[in-house]
């Protein structure tokens, strides 16, 4: 007889690989634990990369999932955390080549999970830096909120994101650019909202912990007609920051 | 706070709407702690609003007590704050394994009930008690394949987990019928043998016909209750008394009214069939 730690090796192993020798395995019976497993996990890969599977339709996605899940089984029993790394799987997955997008796409899908269930704390007001006297505001540091999310592109995937999230077409004249866009939550739901790379360079360098006045120098040094004024207000306004 | 002996539901956030505004108010609500294992967001508030207006249990289903190893540190803290957060009335699990070598198996697993086994799921049911400092109960498991080299019968095996480890029982009613079925073995033998003193809840569910091969049945719990599950239902009430039991359905999940009608069917035969304890 062998032991519960030998049974279980066996057990785990023949569930992703048929071609083992665990005499279980070759009862019928065992292809329903396979299955169910299975179901379970492509089920939780569905939901968490909505916008790809709107792409690629169910059919094509839970056929490259499954190669996912052999490859990649969960490590956590929250499954609506499973995948992590599925954007860099469809990045490097043979059949997904005619679609350079599509592991940006499921990137900001990832994203857009990550602020879901980001923790609760508030938001810093868009009037929330007014009356400060200009040293003191440069001198300002502040912290991102837990569900602020940066995104960047060299492909045109925060529109073919939006257009797949809200189930439309991809308009006909979409311009072959890197895009960029900051992930938010307020209210309890998430915002995907479309950024210039000054105001992305902007808000990364007030996350690594810059003054607003070295951040502001440091994004006008790689982009010198950046709107510092602007691309902060617009930042407030989506609420990129906890107080 | 404490559930009521009455029957409750098994929550899916579709239902929010009906179950906060229309709910009968001696509904308690069943949820599986994990799908709110979160740091904040929409989840989160939607149990807290749960937890303000219902009594809740939360029904886990990847602690992997009948493992070789003990359950993951990280999960037995999330769990803890989550009952800290919604002070359940009832925490339970399942006689079963589901992660293994750092690799979680969305499934629950069979395992040989051997002495050695019963070892493992003692210390593990115990330390799991420890960590979240309350009783938990222990769900029957579905079964699908005969498993060789038993030393305890499923029945004797729980009693003796229930004497040593101190944990509570949740009888799944639907369980020991498919399983019975699936294992041509009689349902009826196995209630009589299970140590319904332990019993803490009840669960009753639907099935299906596998479908691949149409000899087994499915723990599936997208249909109604089945008639020979409620058959054994009142068999148990007749003679272990009346205990809160949950109405399950994860899939093809109806609108709440119709939930709600099959929660009025056992709250019936808990008034009426129940010996009184």
């Amino acid at each position: 007889m062998t032991t519960l730690a030998g049974f279980q090796d066996n057990f785990a192993e023949a569930l992703y690989d048929d071609a083992g020798s665990f005499s279980l395995a070759r009862h019928a019976a065992f292809a329903i634990y396979r299955n169910t497993a299975m179901r379970a996990c492509l089920d939780a890969l569905e939901a968490n990369y909505p916008a790809v599977v709107c792409l690629v339709g169910r059919d094509w996605f839970r056929a490259a999932a499954a190669v996912h899940v052999v490859q990649s089984p969960p490590r956590d029993a929250r499954l609506f955390v499973y995948g992590d790394d599925f954007a860099d799987f469809i990045e490097a997955f043979p059949p997904a080549a005619g679609l350079p997008y599509l592991a940006d796409v499921a990137r900001l899908d990832r994203l857009s999970l990550e602020s879901l269930f980001a923790a609760d704390v508030g938001v810093l007001r868009p009037d929330g830096l007014t009356g400060l006297d200009p040293d003191a505001l440069g001198a300002r540091r502040l912290p991102l909120h837990p569900a602020t999310r940066l995104f960047a592109a060299t492909t045109p995937a925060v529109t073919i994101w939006q257009a797949s999230r809200a189930g439309v077409a991809v308009n006909d004249d979409l311009v072959w650019d890197a895009e960029f866009a900051v992930v938010t939550r307020t209210d309890l739901e998430v915002v995907v909202t479309p950024v210039s790379a000054s105001a992305l360079h902007l808000l990364e360098a007030i996350g690594a912990g810059a003054s607003l006045a070295d951040a502001a120098l440091s994004t006008l040094a790689m982009h010198p007609d950046a709107p510092i004024d602007l691309n902060l207000a617009s930042l407030l306004q989506v609420g990129a920051f906890a107080p | 706070m404490s559930l009521s002996p009455f029957a409750g539901i098994g929550f899916k956030p579709q239902h929010f709407d009906d179950a906060v505004r229309s709910a009968p108010t001696d509904l308690w609500l069943e949820v599986h702690p994990e799908n709110y294992m979160v740091d904040g967001g929409p989840r989160l508030a939607m149990l807290d609003a749960l937890a303000d207006r219902f009594p809740l249990s939360l029904h886990g289903v990847s602690l992997s007590l009948a493992a070789a190893a003990l359950p993951d540190a990280v999960q037995l803290q999330r769990l803890r704050r989550l009952i800290d957060r919604v002070q359940p009335g009832l925490v339970s699990e399942h006689l079963a394994w589901s992660s293994w070598a750092g690799r979680y198996v969305p499934d629950l697993l069979p395992f040989p009930r051997t002495h050695e086994a019963l070892e493992h799921v003692v210390r593990n049911v115990m330390h799991t008690q420890e960590r979240l400092g309350r009783q938990i109960s222990l769900e029957n498991p579905s079964h699908y394949l005969v498993l060789d080299g038993h030393d305890w019968s499923e029945t004797d095996f729980l009693a003796e987990l229930v004497r040593r480890s101190g944990c509570g029982l949740l009888l799944d009613i639907n369980n020991v019928y498919v399983s019975a079925h699936n294992l041509r073995s009689d349902p009826l033998d196995y209630l009589d043998a299970f140590p319904l003193h332990a019993v803490t809840e009840i669960h009753l569910a639907g099935h299906a016909v596998d479908e691949t091969d149409t000899t087994l049945l499915i723990d599936s719990h997208d249909a109604p209750i089945a008639d020979p599950v409620w058959s054994l239902y009142r068999h148990v009430l007749s003679r272990g008394g009346a205990r809160p039991t949950l109405i399950e359905r994860d899939g093809e999940v109806p609108v709440f009214p119709v939930l709600l009608e099959e929660r009025q069917r056992a709250n019936a035969l808990l008034t009426n069939e129940a010996v009184l304890a």
